[in-house]
């Protein structure tokens, strides 16, 4: 396993994930450009940006949906640059889509299942988990997915992302669409599925309440990483203030 | 932390902005009345086997004397047929979502390969003697359908929908060229095709079993169909079938699941093959051959009307569609009489019409009542002005024939007349269904008058292309009754 020379702030853990210098193009549209980004086991990581950045594209780069034409992407120090999706997910990735693209008609259970493919359907230790965080999913689990409000929705993407036990979580614009005291109480439950040791890259519109829980951020601007540093120290930078907190 | 989880049995604390109706949707449902309803229900809260158990017998049962009294390809055979090929066909369609054209060349490819290999064949200086028994046989004709469904399966790399049904397009009009004339080996004797085939020989238990009758061959499909019921219903509950039913719904969902999208269609492609292949060794062995023509798109359209009207994604409704589209379609062949063909298409029609205009009974009458009066009134100026117009006489009329006389215009030399009809009633169906309200109203007498007239003076004296025709508005009429087809089901979704 090739050491990362590049770690940012000498900290101990060996990075879970790392894209060293990824550029992602759509076609001829040169989208991320250089990036370099970390997240360390157990780490809460926000990746902040304003809309068309490429955050997005970040998470798709990381998942091999698409693939950066230069640069690499490993998972637990492997090198995944060239690893189908599917792969990648069996090592321990899990996404909570943009949208949270459930399977409307699809059940939950069976939505739940589909997030545990690769483990063969899921165990039941995994359902007992995801039960007890979202109860409510339990007593829906045989609706069809389509027919639940946007909140419900966004605990079956949750739950559905959770089911393969990932050691990673991406999660993109968890926030959207929900009502303030949802916004809230899903970041409670990030933050507690955090705590339980899953590392997160979470993007987010909603800049001060991810970074509140954040352990880092970044900041993207139209394809390239301008700021990056401790969520607490972010929180404090000037221009991001004007940009993202409104204040 | 304490206050973040709630316990599972705690009052619900999550439930602000919770929308709570769609929790009693089951009982809010609402629900037809009356014995008819109950009996609906009954049949949606029956389990898959158990609606399989009931509808199997349902079809089965009643072809058995007609079976048993020797008309060959007419019913049994030919829905159970079907049916098999509509269950092949459903899971490429209705299980991966995949528009597979080329369908109908895996099982003609099936057949040839069963009649390779069971017969003596010489054509072109070639030689080719197989006697194979149907315990080898049969398996390595699917095999090789399923061999053949992977290469174009992964040919067509991207399987994307309109790309895949040109590919497979292609491939099944290549096929029939192929075994019609392009074949240098003389491997499918071309045009001739393959014939005086082995029956179906098995070797089992230390003897010898042979399948010669009609009779025989009923029941070795039904367990056919029902072997691959069972599979296929097994299959649809598992991982596998749910991820297929996902990779459907939202491709780029189920990639980021981690399911091999591309490949579970290619596995998706390479079934229906394989079903096709089988259906296609019984089909070549009970006719004792395979010739070209058994495999043209005609059979395609068939399959996909079975597949369509039984319900995409629904086993059961494979059966039920193959029974319902072979039964009228075996009606409606050629050798059927006219007039019975005229009263299927006439009760067509007026159903049509009536459902056209369902929501309204006003409208409905004001329809009828003036079709009624525009035939009479037309037929009065046409005796008047144009008596040729009125002089023709009724195709084997039957009871019809007094109606028909006095409401419909009969020249004498249709011809010309009756093809420029023809374009104007695909004009004015057109025109029917862009119509809204009163307008629509004005024009449905004209185009249920000009029908009538193009039917009478031109499509019955055709009977192998009103055989279409008919079919055609069979469906059309079924389809607007259920959208989904007869076994699909329909379901409210809040996206
Ligand atoms: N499949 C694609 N083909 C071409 N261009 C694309 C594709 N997907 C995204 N893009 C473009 O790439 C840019 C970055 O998109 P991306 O989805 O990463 O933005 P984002 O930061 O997630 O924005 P938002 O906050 O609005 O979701 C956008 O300009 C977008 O139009
Ligand atoms: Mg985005």
């Amino acid at each position: 396993m090739s050491e990362p020379s590049s770690s940012g702030n000498g900290a101990a853990s060996e990075p879970l994930l790392q894209l060293e210098s990824v550029d992602t193009f759509y076609g001829p549209i040169h989208i991320l450009q250089g990036v370099n980004l970390q997240v360390r086991s157990g780490e809460l990581v926000c990746l902040l940006g304003g809309n068309a950045s490429g955050k997005s594209t970040t998470l798709k780069t990381v998942l091999g949906i698409v693939r950066p034409r230069n640069g690499t992407v490993r998972f637990e120090g492997e090198d995944v640059t060239s690893r189908s999706t599917s792969y990648r997910i069996g090592k321990g990735i899990a996404i909570v889509p943009e949208n949270r693209r459930l399977f409307g008609p699809m059940t939950v259970l069976e939505n739940l299942q589909m997030g545990a493919y690769l483990q063969g359907g899921g165990t039941k230790e995994a359902f007992d988990r995801v039960y007890s965080l979202f109860p409510l999913l339990h007593e829906r689990r045989s609706q069809l997915a389509g027919t639940l409000s946007g909140g419900e929705q966004q605990m079956v993407a949750m739950g559905r992302a959770l089911m393969g036990k990932p050691k990673l979580l991406l999660m993109d614009e968890p926030s959207m669409g929900l009502a303030p005291i949802l916004v809230e109480r899903s970041f409670e439950i990030i933050q507690q599925v955090h705590e339980s040791g899953v590392a997160m890259l979470v993007v987010e519109q909603n800049a001060n309440v991810s970074l509140s829980i954040a352990d880092r951020g970044y900041v993207l601007s139209t394809g390239r990483l301008v700021l990056e540093g401790p969520a607490a120290e972010l929180r404090e930078h000037e221009d991001l203030r004007k940009a993202y907190l409104g204040r | 932390m304490a206050e973040a989880t709630p316990p599972p049995s705690a009052p619900s604390a999550t439930q602000i902005g919770v929308d709570s109706w769609v929790t009693e949707s089951d009982e809010r449902r609402l629900h037809r009345a009356g014995a008819w309803g109950a009996v609906l229900r009954g049949w949606e809260r029956l389990p898959p086997p158990g609606k399989l158990a009931l509808v199997t017998p349902a079809i089965a049962v009643p072809f058995i004397p007609i079976v048993s009294s020797g008309n060959l390809f007419n019913y049994g055979i030919f829905i159970l047929l079907y049916a098999l090929l509509g269950l092949g066909l459903n899971v490429v369609v209705g299980f991966a979502g995949l528009l597979d054209l080329g369908y109908v060349a895996f099982f003609g490819f099936g057949a040839y390969t069963f009649a390779f290999l069971s017969g003596t064949h010489h054509e072109k200086g070639h030689v080719f003697t197989h006697h194979w028994p149907a315990e080898l046989s049969i398996p390595v004709a699917i095999v090789l359908c399923g061999v053949l469904g992977l290469f174009l399966g992964s040919t067509s790399r991207r399987l994307l929908g309109d790309y895949l049904a040109i590919v497979t397009l292609f491939f099944g009009e290549a096929f029939v060229v192929f075994t019609n004339s392009a074949d240098p080996y003389g491997v499918t004797n071309g045009s001739n095709g393959l014939a005086n085939i082995d029956p179906l020989k098995f070797y089992a238990f230390g003897q010898h079993l042979t399948i010669a009758s009609v009779r025989g061959y009923y029941w070795f499909l039904l367990g056919c169909v029902i072997v691959v019921l069972v599979v296929l219903h097994f299959m649809s509950e598992s991982r596998t079938g749910r991820a297929w039913k996902a990779s459907r719904e939202d491709p780029l969902a189920a990639e980021l699941m981690g399911i091999p999208v591309n490949r579970l269609k290619i596995t998706a492609f390479i079934f229906g093959a394989g079903i096709a292949g089988l259906a296609g060794t019984v089909f070549a062995a009970a006719q004792t051959g395979a010739f070209p023509q058994n495999f043209s798109t005609q059979v395609l359209i068939l399959i996909y009307a079975v597949v369509i009207l039984g319900g995409v994604g629904s086993l059961t409704g494979m059966l039920v569609g193959a029974a319902v589209i072979i039964a009228s379609n075996q009606v409606l062949d050629s050798t059927s009489p006219p007039n019975l063909q005229r009263v299927l298409f006439y009760a067509a029609l007026i159903i049509g019409f009536a459902l056209m205009f369902r929501s309204s009974w006003r409208k409905l009458a004001v329809v009828a009542a003036s079709t009624v009066a525009l035939g009479f009134a037309a037929h009065a100026i046409a005796s008047a002005a144009w008596p040729r117009g009125v002089h023709g006489s009724v195709t084997s009329g039957g009871f019809l024939t007094g109606a028909i006389k006095h409401w419909v215009l009969l020249p004498t030399n249709p011809g010309r007349i009756a093809d420029y009809v023809y374009v104007l009633v695909i004009v004015l169906a057109v025109s029917l269904t862009q119509l809204k309200g009163w307008w629509r109203v004005a024009l449905a007498p004209f185009v249920f008058v000009f029908t009538a007239f193009l039917w009478e003076n031109l499509l019955i004296q055709q009977p192998a292309v009103t055989r279409y025709v008919l079919f055609g508005a069979l469906l059309i009429v079924l389809m607007a009754i259920r959208p989904q087809g007869l076994f699909g089901t329909a379901r409210v979704e809040i996206a």
